[in-house]
């Protein structure tokens, strides 16, 4: 959990560095997102109070950008491009090699917070298809059959 | 003599060592010719040539010899560095097609370096601007160029920067455009991380010509490095004096900030992109009023995409009747594309316009995967359409590529052969439109989700005749009745490939067949009992145990069972496996 008074300065400080600019909103949102991985319902009630913009505003326009999330992040973020380059060489049969491993559909995570499964569009490197991308890492040309080892890495990396 | 620089790369990859051996070589040779002084020799990341062995590339003649052997070396300082003389054996066979001038500094400069940047000849454009230029003569040399914007939609860049010039207001602003919405193009961002300044040049040049004093940068958020790289840039340039108060000693001031995407492709359409920087919601307006009338805070503002900006220096360095010998009658310059789907080296490739179809998949892609015939080609992402094999020949121009349907687009190009469907194509494209409509507008809401659910229909083999007049019906109202460019084009895919393949949507209606075996719903799996050596293969790897038999009565797939998930087809050794 966040600890609040921390919370409460962080948020502090990047208003402060924002207040200023017109159209701050998305980006202190950014930066929120960056820290926590989410943006806790919390800090937008506090950013509300602190910028003087109504809650449903903030909320209005997390909730349009695909980017921002409501809800905390699992440890890993698996994200399985479905990009042209990826479509075409059949990234489709990743994702559901992944879904069979997990136990999860596409947008949730483990019970044990361990994955959370994206279908994201071209992650910039088409000519690795297919691809995907956990947490910063990139795998390229990725195989079906490859797909449980890379996994259990991450696993094992926790014991 | 001229200020000459030696690229050198070692094109095969094998190799790991030989390049500094090499290196080593020519700098002794150098110093032995008394050359150190005139020339630079630098070793890059890449020079556009593979598995070609040791190759340099020689500025600023732009000679490129290839497979040069240790005994070539003395010959090419003495002959070539000192004698300016071609030496014929050891040019780069064929030459190459691609014409690098956006991307010429990508992977040859540092692009964390103003130095290298400025060694490159950067920034002499923006001295250029600012100490003999008017604004009207900027806008003048752009009209000569004929460069037209590489975001999509193919307006003159000139005349956009003169409707802003002409507005009088005291705030104005420029925009760069680096949402790159489309899902297989990475072109603007190879820029903004291989070339940031050239980006930045091109903006504080926008903006001395349009009367602005601040600019944003919109990027999206997932592209950190880009946006890493393009900060520092900024930070460099303000500390030496190309942005900030009296740029280079003259009385332009102008600042320049980034500001993020977060997901949303309609964001890339001119009227979302403000709102998103104003912090709002990215949905459309109507448009008049345009952006350069009322824009950003309700200010004239110009939004150019990275690659236009890019060519701003360029254009402004060389002259804009340089920059427009270069091209077609009415498309100037070059244009660089993602190119990939089934070609066989995919990359990103930059070509003078007016160069065909057949050039950029062929001589540049290395043709099809296993070779295989080309079935068609894609252009323009979600907002454009497929062009077929037959116009291959076709002239790449804004011109010619609207006439078939398609569009030039920001660049994504993709090579479809005969193992894709295109009614899966498109329906891959809508999907992404659907989900990325802003929902504003009905024609657009409605009518994508509409198309979707036809297209489904057809590849799940329930598809009736009738279907395809439905579909150019709503493709048609989409186009005409949407509010942004977004519900306009988000048919076009569909259009472009019943218009080409309307044979293909037939099969799958009449006969409920894909012939590129790719929906799943009209194909099925069979053993072809001739084929199988009974070895079991196909039956141990059904996740669905659909496949029966024993290896004295050979096996055959339950098609009830089957959930078409290909394994069997994948796994047989004997090519028994049938898919149909
Ligand atoms: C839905 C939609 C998405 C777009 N996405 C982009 C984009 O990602 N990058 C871009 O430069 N232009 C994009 N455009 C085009 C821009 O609206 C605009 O025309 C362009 O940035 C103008 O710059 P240019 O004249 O230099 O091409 C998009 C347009 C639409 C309708
Ligand atoms: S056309 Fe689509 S994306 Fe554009 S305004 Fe209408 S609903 Fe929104
Ligand atoms: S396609 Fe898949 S489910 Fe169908 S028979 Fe082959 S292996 Fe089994
Ligand atoms: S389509 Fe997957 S990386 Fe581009």
């Amino acid at each position: 959990m966040v600890k609040k008074d921390k919370l409460q300065a962080d948020l502090e400080g990047l208003v402060k560095k924002w207040k200023d600019k017109k159209g701050n909103l998305i980006m202190i949102l950014h930066s929120i997102e960056n820290i926590y991985g989410y943006v806790p319902r919390d800090t937008s009630i506090k950013l509300s109070r602190l910028l003087d913009v109504p809650l449903a505003r903030i909320y209005e326009v997390i909730t349009f950008y695909n980017y921002f999330k409501l809800e905390p992040p699992a440890k890993h973020n698996v994200a399985v491009c479905m990009g042209t380059a990826c479509y075409l060489k059949n990234a489709a049969s990743l994702i559901e090699e992944i879904e069979k491993i997990l136990h999860i559909k596409e947008g949730q995570s483990t019970k044990d917070g361990m994955f959370h499964l994206d279908v994201v569009r071209c992650l910039g490197c088409c000519g690795l298809a297919p691809v995907m991308m956990i947490d910063e890492k990139v795998y390229g040309k990725v195989k079906k059959s490859e797909i449980v080892d890379i996994l259990s890495k991450y696993v094992k990396e926790e014991e | 003599m001229e200020k000459k620089i030696i690229y050198i790369r070692d094109t095969d990859s094998a190799q790991k060592e030989r390049i500094n051996d090499y290196f080593t070589l020519f700098s002794n040779e150098l110093r032995d010719a008394n050359l150190l002084e005139q020339v630079q020799l630098v070793k890059v990341a890449d020079i556009g040539l593979y598995e070609k062995g040791v190759a340099v590339k020689i500025i600023p003649e732009n000679i490129v010899y290839s497979g040069i052997k240790t005994t070539d070396v003395k010959e090419i300082v003495e002959e070539t560095i000192r004698g300016g003389k071609i030496i014929k054996d050891l040019l780069c066979g064929k030459k190459s097609k691609q014409l690098r001038a956006v991307l010429k500094n990508c992977g040859y400069i540092d692009p964390e370096s103003l130095e290298d940047y400025i060694a490159a000849g950067g920034y002499k454009a923006l001295v250029k601007v600012l100490t003999e230029m008017k604004p009207e003569a900027v806008v003048e040399e752009l009209k000569k160029s004929g460069l037209r914007g590489r975001g999509g939609a193919g307006y003159p860049t000139w005349m956009k920067w003169n409707f802003a010039r002409g507005m009088n207001s005291p705030e104005k602003y420029v925009i760069c455009n680096g949402d790159e919405g489309d899902p297989g193009a990475y072109m603007d961002r190879s820029v903004l991380e291989g070339d940031p300044h050239s980006v930045l040049e091109g903006m504080i040049i926008a903006g001395y010509t349009i009367g602005s004093t601040k600019g944003y940068f919109y990027i999206r958020a997932e592209y950190p490095l880009a946006v890493e790289r393009v900060q520092k840039a900024i930070d460099q340039a303000t500390s030496a004096g190309l942005l900030g108060n009296n740029i280079l000693g003259s009385n332009f001031n102008f600042e320049l900030e980034i500001r993020l995407g977060a997901g949303a492709f309609v964001c890339g359409e001119e009227t979302s992109l403000i709102a998103s920087i104003e912090g709002k919601r990215g949905t459309p307006h109507p448009r008049p009023p345009y952006p350069s009338v009322k824009g950003l805070w309700g200010k004239p503002t110009i939004i150019n995409n990275v690659e236009t900006l890019a060519n701003i220096p360029l254009l402004i360095a060389g002259g804009g009747t340089k920059f427009a010998s270069v091209g077609t009658e009415k498309s100037k310059g070059t244009k660089v594309f993602a190119l990939t789907g089934k070609v066989k080296n995919s990359g990103l490739v930059e070509v003078p316009m007016g160069i065909t179809l057949r050039e950029i998949v062929y001589d540049i892609g290395g043709g099809i995967i296993n070779n295989r015939d080309i079935k068609a080609i894609q252009t323009g992402g979600p907002s454009g359409g497929v062009i077929p094999q037959e116009f291959l020949d076709t002239p790449v121009d804004y011109e010619n590529l609207g006439k078939l349907g398609s569009i030039m687009g920001s660049g994504g190009m993709i090579a479809i052969d005969d193992t894709d469907c295109l009614v899966d194509l498109a329906k891959f494209y809508l999907e992404f439109c659907v989900d990325e409509s802003c929902g504003k507008c009905a024609p657009c809401r409605l009518g994508g989700y509409q198309l979707l659910q036809i297209l489904k229909k057809i590849s799940g083999g329930n598809g009736e005749l009738e279907d395809l007049n439905r579909l150019k019906k709503i493709s048609y109202a989409m186009q005409k009745a949407s509010l942004c460019g977004l519900g306009q084009s988000a048919s076009n895919p569909v259009f472009s490939t019943i218009r080409y393949f309307e044979e293909e949507y037939k099969r799958h209606i009449v006969d409920k067949k894909c012939p590129a075996g790719k929906c799943k719903a009209l194909i099925s799996f069979k053993v072809i009992s001739e084929k199988c050596k009974k070895c079991g293969l196909c039956m141990k790897n059904c996740p669905a145990n659909a496949i029966t038999g024993s290896r004295e009565a050979g096996y055959i797939v339950d098609s009830q069972k089957c959930i078409k998930c290909g394994v069997c087809f994948d796994v047989c050794k004997f090519k028994a496996v049938m898919k149909e």
